[in-house]
């Protein structure tokens, strides 16, 4: 008799996720099903709106991965109005692009992942002096690691538990079998998940220098509005470069000596992690960072390609405006299209939400049915993983030296083949790998923008298509970028200088997709599927496999077509 | 679970934190609250023997953008907040435990500690078709706000979401998304609007609760005084180019490089209550005008329909305008409009009457 373990809510991730899961009699996976709980219908708030201002509304479906619906909208009006933007524009944005990154990769390692490897109670036994030594060995060039640091941490931890009252870290799974980490191990990973916390506030500062605040630093259509002036005290000048620069060495310092030494740390206590948790080999980038403008594709930092069935050998192409590739899906989405049709590309899509769940409060949801509030985006029919893996794999497999080094290097220190890639734990170790790129970017990008002013270009912003007297009366077109999580793309219509359509797929759409008409899983479903759990009332390797996608679904499930006069129609059986 | 006895300042004393330290950070906390210096006993007061405040924090239709800003607060840092200001026993974003144990905590919570906690609430409830559009744990947003609100010692709207409503709630607001102050009466609201709002401005209420026990003086939209008493454009420090009639015409041109006033642009400063131009963001690094781009206004209410965002003001209805009793607000933001109007027209023909030269980029002239 299969047991249903539900959870909901997943704790430590973006927005609302429940997950129901069907364990055989030996308590190990049988299926899943992933169910994105919220709805916000952003599109439809969109529909008649100037299409200046989109960015600032597609910015707000998320103020975790903050930025990347902006940069994805001004990319989506620019391509459809024809606007190409300065190169400074071009390298700002990639500025703000890698800070996002990178902080929001260390705040998801140790702020959301960190709990499902780490048992906060168990530090308590740690002994000061062996943790300064694990942690001189684990990282000689982080200087925090002398056994009164650790006492200090290990008496802040100790009061704080007998204080009686544990907080975020009550009523958690601490002493739970599948903890492996020795107490030393834990320890350092508690101090470090405070180090991190007071310097992730600090990179954010980056954006608040090029874009006036974080989270929701603005945008603009046809460039930035922060002007580059070197001969001005009230424009971006040397002071303010400044302390972008001096905040990219203490983001380099946070990656290469603490996030990657206690990732490679933690890592090598869970051999068994790189065993599960693959689920469907299928992995799709559609790349970004642009190094000669957003349509020169072959110069990306971050390559283009598609990866099916863990085939390294081939990466195909991929074409975000052929309506063939990609479609999305509704089977079992609480949607209707009309005509009885199943699957439609972004541009021509229609959807009208149709609740067909069960009335709250519920136990469980029907997986024969509809189970979400997401829908199921497929890639010539099929289901695709997008995020730090698909793009490490996809850089990997083009050949590119800047991945193939750090892949090489973190899979001889933890004495793996390339196939432990292919796990909960080859997930989470490639979001690592990738911040490491990133950092070092991060810096390539500060310099390519002085090299930029000193050859005398200061421009941050075309406005030759700014007033909409100068547009087409109808143009469409499309924006995409790398997110944190995965290939994001945004789809735009445009008539008479409103918008007529608007459509985003995201990458947790993508990742936390429920099943489609063929059957075919989600990544997290099927990610999850083949796990053995030691206690189905405590889910913690639910959450492993969960949280190693870094779940965003404030973003997966605000989604709706553009057809605006739809009204959400419920059916509650 | 007993009511904890251990005060703030116990708890950082055990921490290792002496005197000298601690006395630092009330005097800045001080400032934080906007308070003056005459009133620094009194926080140390506060914190030496108040017991830690229990906080729900619940989450509904959001974007997460608000607890972000809180873990990006400076003074006091977020650890401080959590370890030692505050317990915060539930909050879906950063709690260990998930699903049914992390509900027990909620409903532990509200009995132990009934009619002594906080509700801090990010994001709004869906009211449409018996509140599908957000469930947790298989219940209605909804249903959980009213149940969690019921018992609360006060509540926290933070951010526009909870405050006003939101982007969700623009229109045609597809979810029927509406704010905390409709759906909960009877109870002690603070809003603390903003997308997000900034992080001291968040950590700054709660430490007034904390220290005070009792909320702060709150305006004709339930908005903190202290830190929602003025309009950006009062404080803003490019205000002397508005005076002085020289404001950015084209992004990125002479103007723009020069730090000139952006009202042209769209900047919603001069009808926008909020403390963006004193403290500024992440610290007082820069704020939105800071770095060339005007405000849109996001701590107003209705501002995502109070566009475009690039048109200028004078041809936008005048925001901030709600069901409440306080009229004055009201006329304020009308006058702000009128004068605005003026100085426009005032402008137009002192520019008019002059060579087209000194129309460039003469920053010494004056009206």
């Amino acid at each position: 008799m299969a047991t249903r373990v539900v959870v909901d809510p997943i704790t430590r991730i973006e927005g609302h996720l429940r997950v129901e899961a069907m364990l055989d009699g030996g308590n190990k996976i049988q299926d899943a099903m992933s169910s994105g709980t919220m709805w916000r219908g952003i599109e439809v708030i969109l529909q008649g709106r100037d299409p200046r201002d989109a960015w600032a509304f597609c910015e707000r479906i998320c103020g975790v991965c903050t930025t990347v619906h902006a940069l994805a909208s001004v990319r989506c009006v620019e391509n459809s109005l024809g606007i190409q933007v300065p190169k400074n524009a071009d390298i700002i944005r990639n500025i703000m692009f890698l800070t996002q990154m990178v902080q929001d990769h260390v705040i998801h390692f140790y702020h959301l992942h960190a709990l499902d490897w780490v048992d906060v109670v168990s530090a308590l036994k740690a002994d000061p002096a062996a943790t300064a030594a694990l942690a001189q060995k684990v990282s000689p060039h982080w200087p925090l690691a002398t056994e009164g640091y650790f006492r200090d941490t290990a008496g802040t931890l100790k009061k704080f538990v007998d204080s009686g009252q544990l907080g975020i870290f009550q009523n958690a799974y601490w002493g739970h079998p599948a903890y492996k980490l020795p107490p030393e191990a834990n320890l350092m990973a508690v101090a470090h998940y405070l180090e991190a916390l007071k310097w992730q506030k600090e990179i954010a500062k980056i954006h608040t220098v090029f874009g006036g605040k974080n989270p929701h630093p603005n945008y603009l259509v046809g460039g930035m509005a922060s002007a580059i002036s070197l001969q001005s005290d009230n424009a971006i000048n040397m002071e303010r470069l400044n302390l972008v620069s001096g905040l990219i060495d203490g983001a380099l310092d946070i990656v290469e000596n603490l996030y990657i030494p206690d990732l490679l740390a933690v890592a090598s206590f869970y051999p068994e992690w790189t065993t599960y948790g693959g689920g469907l080999g299928n992995y799709m980038v559609y790349g970004d960072l642009p190094q000669n403008g957003i349509g020169d594709v072959s110069k990306f930092r971050f390559p283009r390609g598609v990866i099916l069935n863990k085939n390294l050998a081939e990466v195909l192409p991929l074409d975000l405006a052929d309506p063939g590739q990609i479609q999305e899906e509704i089977s079992h989405s609480w949607y209707q299209y009309p005509d009885g049709k199943t699957s439609l590309h972004p541009w021509e899509g229609v959807t009208e939400a149709k609740y067909t769940g069960p009335k709250p409060p519920y136990k469980q949801l029907d997986e024969n049915g509809g189970y979400s509030w997401l829908k199921a985006p497929r890639w010539k029919g099929n289901a695709m993983e997008v995020g730090p893996l698909a793009r490490m794999l996809v850089g990997f497999a083009s050949g590119r030296t800047d991945f193939k080094e750090v892949v090489t290097a973190a899979l001889g220190k933890l004495k793996v083949g390339p196939a432990a890639l292919f796990s909960t734990l080859g997930r989470t170790a490639a979001r690592g790998l990738e911040t490491q790129l990133a950092v070092h970017w991060l810096r390539d990008e500060y310099n390519n923008l002085i090299a930029n002013l000193k050859a005398g270009d200061s421009a941050v912003a075309d406005t030759r298509f700014w007033n909409p007297d100068t547009w087409k009366p109808e143009s469409r077109g499309f924006g995409f970028t790398e997110a944190p999580r995965g290939a994001l793309c945004h789809w735009i219509n445009i008539k008479n200088g409103k918008i007529a359509n608007y459509q985003i797929v995201v990458p947790s759409t993508w990742n936390a997709s429920p099943k489609d008409g063929k059957g075919q899983h989600g990544a997290y479903e099927a990610a999850l599927i083949g796990t053995p759990m030691a206690d189905p009332k405590r889910p913690v390797e639910i959450l492993r496999t969960i949280h190693s996608f870094d779940p965003c679904l404030a973003c997966a499930s605000h989604v709706i077509g553009p057809d605006g006069e739809t009204l959400a129609e419920v059916v509650v059986r | 679970m007993a009511l904890r006895s251990q005060s703030t300042y116990d708890l950082l004393r055990e921490h290792g934190v002496d005197r000298r330290t601690f006395l630092d950070y009330c005097v800045k906390l001080t400032a934080t609250m906007g308070l003056g210096t005459a009133l620094i006993p009194r926080v140390v007061s506060a914190l030496e023997t108040k017991p830690r405040l229990p906080v729900i924090w619940l989450h509904g239709l959001e974007c997460t953008c608000c607890s972000e800003s809180f873990i990006r607060s400076s003074h006091p840092i977020a650890q401080d907040i959590v370890l030692n200001m505050i317990s915060l026993d539930y909050d879906d974003t950063l709690q260990a435990a998930a699903g049914e144990q992390v509900e027990e905590i909620r409903r532990k919570v509200m009995k132990d500690y009934k009619g002594q906690y906080l509700l801090a609430v990010e994001g709004n409830a869906s009211t449409k078709d018996d509140g599908v559009y957000c469930t947790v744990g298989g219940d209605s947003f909804l249903n959980i706000l009213k149940e969690t609100a019921a018992d609360a010692k006060a509540i926290v709207a933070w951010g526009s979401c909870a405050s006003h409503g939101c982007v969700q709630n623009a229109k045609p607001n597809p979810t029927g998304a509406e704010p905390v102050k409709k759906l909960i009466s009877g109870k002690a609201i603070i809003n603390v609007p903003g997308c997000p709002p900034i992080a001291e401005v968040m950590t700054g209420v709660l430490a007034y609760v904390l220290t005070f026990d009792q909320i702060p003086e709150l305006d004709r939209v339930g908005r903190p005084k202290m830190f929602y008493g003025q309009r950006i454009h009062d404080k803003c420090y490019r205000r002397p180019f508005f005076d002085a009639g020289q404001f950015v015409e084209a992004w990125d041109d002479e103007g723009a490089k020069k730090g000139w006033c952006l009202y042209k642009m769209g900047c919603r400063g001069p009808t926008t209550y909020n403390s963006c131009s004193t403290f500024k963001w992440n610290n007082g690094v820069s704020f939105p005008i800071g770095s060339g781009h005007g405000c849109i206004g996001c701590s107003e209410e209705n501002f995502w329909d109070n566009g475009p965002f690039y048109e200028r003001l004078t041809s936008i209805p005048v925001p901030g305008i709600d069901s409440t009793p306080d009229n004055v607000g009201k006329t304020l933001s009308v006058l702000t409009g009128v004068g605005i109007g003026a100085h426009m027209i005032t402008q137009a023909v002192q520019r008019r009457n002059k060579p087209a030269d000194d129309d460039k980029a003469d920053t010494s002239e004056k009206e």
